[in-house]
């Protein structure tokens, strides 16, 4: 079984599912020629032609606005945003348009449309390119949300995304891009949306993170265990559809929670992780639970963003409170 | 001598003397000859007719309380239809505002489907397949990216319609109008943007929309010309939309086109006029209706008479009556509509939200 990059998952799934559908397009900045900022569709215009991987000009609204015109006429783009920042110069298109095309329609018309974006920081990017925002997007009701950890999932979340006749917002980690790798299967596969993924079996403490806050986690719990703290770490892999029985399952079985995420506190999907427990699960809470988060401010210039996002040493300190909460 | 350094490129100064066929008095002007036969000339009239009618019969209604706020077209029947008629139903797209209701008749949608719509039940939103129109759009602008899409993967895919995307000179401001100028240039769609310059935008008139002398001279920046047409004439907005449709099919791109026309009533049956319109306008151009003028050149023709207009108005008026009643019987939304067509298959959180407020199915 290969082993590879994010980069090189996402990469071959593009390649495959475009195979496999000829009505896959894929359309954005740089996407073409270039083979995309990261390379991530490189050498896929020359294999498919310039007709179905199409370089645009920098204008994310018609972009998107044009993936729905092309759905419609029996097309399946996947488009890139650059990076996810840029998403806010077509959030009405995808939040207002593509996501509600079905529901407005009656489902008469149906918008199959795949938004891939990396985000995410600490890759010393200029200002404006590191945002998280996928709890916006989860409020997008109509679009799903889709974000893997590792390039098993990436390629089976991708195929999945790009054959669901849902809009699908597939969020890529720009720090995991090459730094996280593992085997991927040569053979066709999917994962289906709203199955989160048991990363580590524990009795102690769940800790629930997803995409680039997967990585941080696993080496808190590595940071906890040394201390004989065992900890089960879920995955959620997708925000939309949550799945919230693995959820509550996963709660059940440790009685405390700590959650982890890359975008700030107040009202992310760490809130909406927590409400749903504190509803269904609230009785086998043995402790409050808590959050690791970038603060409440705007994401900071590359000098000082190590300090905005999550480390493994405080979520070990919060894993630690909360082991020490009666 | 010094070189010149002044601009290369500079303001119109007066804006596009608008194309014309038809005189306000109805008279062919020399050397005009519609595109339309005799029998289309009366299928136009006929809609143009009708989307008045309706309009006129929806705005009692919203009134009385009986009816959602909607946009009426009164003044702007001849951009519709002019258009409408130029379009092939079964290949060409249109891609409406929330002003266009003969459009998106003439491209298969029921009269019953607006009157729900205009009642807010949620059917109204449904589209037929086969009938190639995209759901009303209230959120300016936003619908012309989708036409670039429409027309761009009509190309793709080697067949010959068209799409005709529906806006006004307020929605001209927006970045949507920009973007999709430039992608349909680069990617030389065949799509058609029809302006409807009504010259309000609510209350904002146009010349506080744009600095420059018109809309249509935007054109050949982004690589594709660009026409003005006489908004209420029927005739001429049909002749401009025909050879823009043709251009279209043969794979020569877009086309902008700035219909000059007047919103002679309200934005929406929520907005006052009589707090910016100054009566004196509403007189000038009530003299260029669109509709008028038709009759007119029919009554010169001896094809129009007092005793056809008479049965017109009473068959229009049974059309308008019979949808109706089709909506009138048509079941109520039922209130778990809030919670169908969101995804393909309901989330489970969605299929527990709707079992919390309903109980189980």
């Amino acid at each position: 079984m290969p082993t590879m990059n994010m980069v090189e998952a996402i990469r071959s799934t593009l390649k495959s599912e475009m195979e496999r559908d000829e009505t896959v397009m894929l359309m954005g900045e740089d996407v073409g020629h270039l083979g995309g900022v990261f390379r991530v569709t490189d050498g896929l215009q020359q294999f498919f032609g310039s007709r179905r991987v199409v370089d645009t000009p920098l204008a994310e609204s018609v972009i998107a606005g044009s993936a729905l015109g092309l759905a419609l006429t029996g097309w399946r783009p996947v488009i890139e945003i650059q990076f996810l920042g840029f998403s806010q110069q077509c959030f009405h298109q995808i939040n207002q348009q593509i996501s509600r095309t079905r529901f407005r329609t009656r489902g008469t018309q149906q918008a199959p449309i795949t938004i891939r974006s990396p985000f995410g920081g600490c890759v010393r990017t200029p200002e404006f390119h590191s945002d998280s925002m996928e709890q916006t997007f989860a409020q997008s009701s109509g679009l799903k949300v889709v974000m893997p950890s590792n390039p098993y999932d990436a390629k089976g979340l991708l195929a999945e995304a790009i054959r669901d006749d849902d809009p699908v917002l597939y969020l890529e980690p720009l720090r995991g891009y090459r730094l996280v790798t593992g085997e991927v299967p040569n053979e066709d596969y999917t994962i289906p949306f709203g199955k989160l993924n048991v990363l580590r079996e524990g009795t102690d403490i769940t800790l629930v993170a997803w995409s680039q806050a997967v990585p941080i986690a696993e080496k808190a719990a590595e940071l906890a265990e040394e201390k004989g703290i065992s900890v089960h770490l879920v995955d959620l892999r997708t925000l939309v559809p949550l799945d919230e029985e693995g959820l509550v399952d996963a709660i059940e079985k440790t009685g405390r929670c700590v959650v982890v995420h890359e975008s700030q506190a107040t009202a992310g999907f760490g809130a909406e992780v927590l409400a749903l427990i504190q509803e269904q699960a609230f009785y086998s809470l043995e402790a409050p639970m808590r959050r690791v988060t970038a603060p409440d401010s705007p994401y900071p210039m590359p000098g000082v963003e190590d300090h905005f996002i999550p480390t493994a040493e405080r979520v070990a300190a919060v894993i630690d409170e909360t082991m020490a909460d009666q | 001598m010094p070189a010149d350094f002044s601009p290369q490129f500079q303001p119109a100064t007066k804006p596009a003397k608008p194309f014309s066929m038809l005189t306000e008095a109805g008279k062919l002007r020399r050397d005009a000859k519609p595109d339309l036969s005799e029998a289309e000339i009366l299928d136009a009239l006929r809609l143009m007719k009708v989307g008045r009618a309706f309009d006129e019969k929806c705005l009692n209604l919203q009134r009385q309380g009986r009816l959602g706020t909607f946009a009426p077209i009164f003044g702007q029947e001849a951009t519709l239809v002019g258009t409408a008629m130029a379009m092939d139903p079964k290949r060409d797209w249109a891609v409406p505002q929330y002003r266009e209701f003969p459009v998106q008749l003439r491209q298969g949608l029921s009269m019953k489907s607006i009157i729900l719509y205009r009642r807010g039940h949620p059917d109204g939103g449904i589209i037929p397949d086969g009938v190639n129109v995209m759901a009303t759009q209230v959120s300016l602008a936003a619908q012309i990216p989708h036409a670039v899409g429409l027309a761009w993967g009509l190309k793709l895919k080697e067949q010959d319609g068209v799409a005709v995307v529906f806006f006004g000179d307020g929605a001209s401001s927006e970045g949507d109008f920009h973007e999709s100028c430039n992608l349909a240039g680069v990617v030389d769609a065949p799509v058609i943007f029809l302006l409807q310059n009504n010259q309000w935008a609510i209350s904002t008139p146009r010349s506080i929309q744009t600095g420059g002398a018109d809309f249509a001279s935007r054109a050949p920046a982004y690589g594709f010309p660009g026409v003005s047409v006489d908004g209420n004439d029927v005739f001429a907005v049909h002749k401009v939309v025909k050879d823009a449709v043709a251009r279209g099919r043969r794979g020569e791109g877009a086309t902008l086109i700035e219909a000059v026309t007047y919103r002679m009533s309200m934005h929406t049956t929520a907005d006052d006029p009589t707090r910016y319109v100054d009566p004196r306008d509403l007189e000038v151009w009530g003299k260029r209706d669109p509709i008028m003028r038709v009759e007119k050149y029919l009554s010169s023709q001896g094809k129009w008479s007092d005793e056809l207009a008479a049965t017109w108005d009473q068959e229009i008026q049974d059309e308008i009556e019979a949808a109706f009643a089709e909506a009138d019987a048509h079941a109520p939304p039922d209130p778990t509509a809030i919670y169908e067509h969101v995804f393909a298959e309901p989330t489970p959180t969605l299929a527990r939200q709707r079992t919390e407020h309903f109980g189980a199915q």
